[in-house]
């Protein structure tokens, strides 16, 4: 079995064309990004509003964690069954995929925002305040900053979920890597199912390091302590070569 | 202590590939037989496509073989016929309702005749050997290539042939077993020379596919006869001069050390009293008025004496 997948994987005919693992791939990765930036653009100001003033966090983060509990699968057919009629065009199937990508997505990114802003160290909170900022200045320069890690470890858990749900698009008849766990189960084609959600697997993966890349980059220095040179030791310049130190010599206020 | 500690790991991973590699060996994980039905030598297991009118004669079968005392296990919506003959070859199930153009053509990869008593005579003698089927019945639900009413009137399609010069610029839509099927894409290509611009997997002529067609994502789409959209939403089926789509009679298929007396009465008597319009109006009742199968196939059965 194993032989008979890679066969399949690396068969060239597989890899071009209309149908290809390439424009699969681009496939999928457009729908994946595409809601995961959705839902960062919506769960990331909501969840730095959270975290900032206190207020709705019961109500909004119960609704978060109760949305990771929705069958994606299910609220697809019943995407498509509502604004299918509504639509038309590749619209009409595009709109329904994508609203259930978007909301897996949001849970993991709101709970990393909020949590995040909501842990950041209370004594650079005061001294934010102490220098003068005011709500949003402090939000701005100080809890979001703080909380890049969280809120990237959230982004990234929504990447890998979406891209590995982002497979149900073709269950209504679009692209993306799910085509070929779709098709192959259709005819019996184990490896083309086989390899379809190693390539799924895969693509998950890699684009998990990539965003860790941006991770390391984006995510302040102060936080990380990650810097370019090892730190300076304090070292006394006297003690070792035997040489007395200057004496201060006190010179009166002129 | 952190080098032992990938080492470890390392060789963990090896040793989990190779065991799952010697020990999938050749074998299909997704084959129907890992997991046979410990079913007694008298019960019968009933299984069905994934469509509603297949799964709604399967039910006419169990209830009609349930009334003469014969033990009867349901197993309905398994897949494409791709995906349950393996099933029957090995026993998982052992009763399907079938059509007799299209299993003509999955047995016989040569099969020619496109006439109802033709097409049966040469299925029967394709049929492999540990199967069977019994008498044909006279309702037919062929597949069928549907075009919108106004994409009809626009180009002027009354059949596929038609298709010709347009099909370049046309999206095509069926389930996604049409993409190898003789029946399918590659069908309309040797029958037709139909080369479509893309070809959309839907389902099979269930509701994604009449969606499609709706919204315009599709241009022509598959769909069964027996299908109430098609007039629901005025549909136009093409033509099919050059029978590509072969006279489809429903007809039972059966594991040959299955069959009993009573079980062939039972299904002989069926397939006398279902025709095409009958067929039809049953569909029309599940899929249109959302009635349970259940409740339909008891309804038809009590009608004709049969249950």
């Amino acid at each position: 079995m194993i032989n008979r997948i890679l066969a399949w994987l690396t068969d060239r005919n597989h890899w071009q064309g209309s149908d290809g693992i390439l424009r699969r791939l681009v496939e999928h990765l457009g729908y994946s990004l595409t809601a995961v930036l959705i839902a960062a653009l919506i769960a990331i100001p909501l969840g730095l509003y959270i975290g900032h003033t206190g207020r709705g966090r019961f109500l909004v983060v119960n609704l978060a964690g109760a949305a990771r509990a929705i069958p994606s699968l299910g609220l697809l057919y019943l995407a498509v069954l509502w604004l299918g009629p509504k639509l038309s065009g590749d619209i009409a199937f595009l709109a329904p995929a994508g609203l259930v990508l978007v909301v897996l997505a949001i849970p993991p990114i709101l709970s990393g925002a909020y949590a995040g802003v909501e842990g950041v160290d209370p004594d650079a909170r005061d001294a934010a305040t102490g220098m003068g900022m005011r709500g949003t200045e402090v939000l701005r320069h100080v809890e979001f900053p703080c909380a890049l890690p969280l809120i990237m470890s959230g982004i990234r858990s929504a990447t890998l979920q979406v891209i590995a749900t982002a497979t149900i698009a073709a269950v209504v008849g679009l692209g993306g890597l799910g085509r070929f766990l779709i098709d192959g189960l259709a005819v019996r084609d184990t490896p083309q199912t086989a390899s379809g959600a190693i390539l799924v697997a895969a693509l998950a993966l890699a684009v998990d390091m990539v965003l860790a890349l941006v991770q390391r980059s984006v995510v302040s220095r102060g936080l990380t302590g990650r810097y370019a040179k090892a730190p300076t030791v304090e070292t006394d310049n006297y003690t070792e070569t035997g040489a007395k130190p200057p004496t201060p010599v006190l010179q009166p206020i002129a | 202590m952190k080098r032992s500690r990938i080492a470890l790991a390392v060789t963990a991973a090896a040793a989990m590939i190779g065991v799952a590699a010697c020990g999938s060996g050749s074998s299909d994980p997704l084959a129907a037989g890992s997991s046979p039905v410990q079913a007694g030598s008298r019960t019968i297991v009933v299984g069905s496509a994934n469509f509603p009118e297949s799964a709604l004669l399967a039910e006419i079968y169990a209830g009609a073989l349930s009334a003469r005392g014969v033990t009867v296990q349901k197993k309905l919506n398994i897949g494409s016929r791709e995906t349950y003959i393996p099933a029957l070859k090995d026993g998982s199930i052992d009763l399907i309702p079938e059509y007799t153009g299209v299993l003509d053509q999955y047995f016989n990869k040569s099969a020619k005749a496109t006439d109802s008593n033709a097409v049966y005579a040469e299925l029967k003698a394709a049929v492999p050997a540990t199967m069977t089927i019994l008498n044909k019945s006279a309702a037919q639900d062929k597949d069928a290539v549907v075009v919108t009413k106004g994409t009809a009137a626009k180009l002027g399609l009354k059949s596929i042939a038609d298709l010709q010069t347009y099909a370049k610029d046309l999206t095509l839509g069926g389930p996604p077993e049409w993409k190898t099927r003789p029946t399918g894409v590659p069908g309309l290509k040797k029958f037709y020379n139909l080369d479509f611009k893309d070809f959309r997997p839907l389902d099979a002529g269930g509701p994604l596919s009449v969606q499609a067609l709706k919204n315009g994502q599709v241009d022509a789409v598959n769909l069964f006869t027996t299908d109430p959209s098609i007039a629901d939403n005025g549909f136009v089926i093409l033509d099919d001069p050059k029978n590509l789509f072969a006279a489809q009679n429903v007809v039972p298929l059966i594991t040959k050390s299955k069959v009993t007396p009573t079980i062939s009465a039972s299904l002989n008597a069926i397939s006398a009293k279902l025709d095409t319009a009958t067929l039809g109006e049953l569909v029309k009742e599940v899929v249109v008025d959302k009635k349970d199968p259940v409740v339909v196939a008891k309804e038809f059965l009590a009608k004709n004496g049969l249950g």
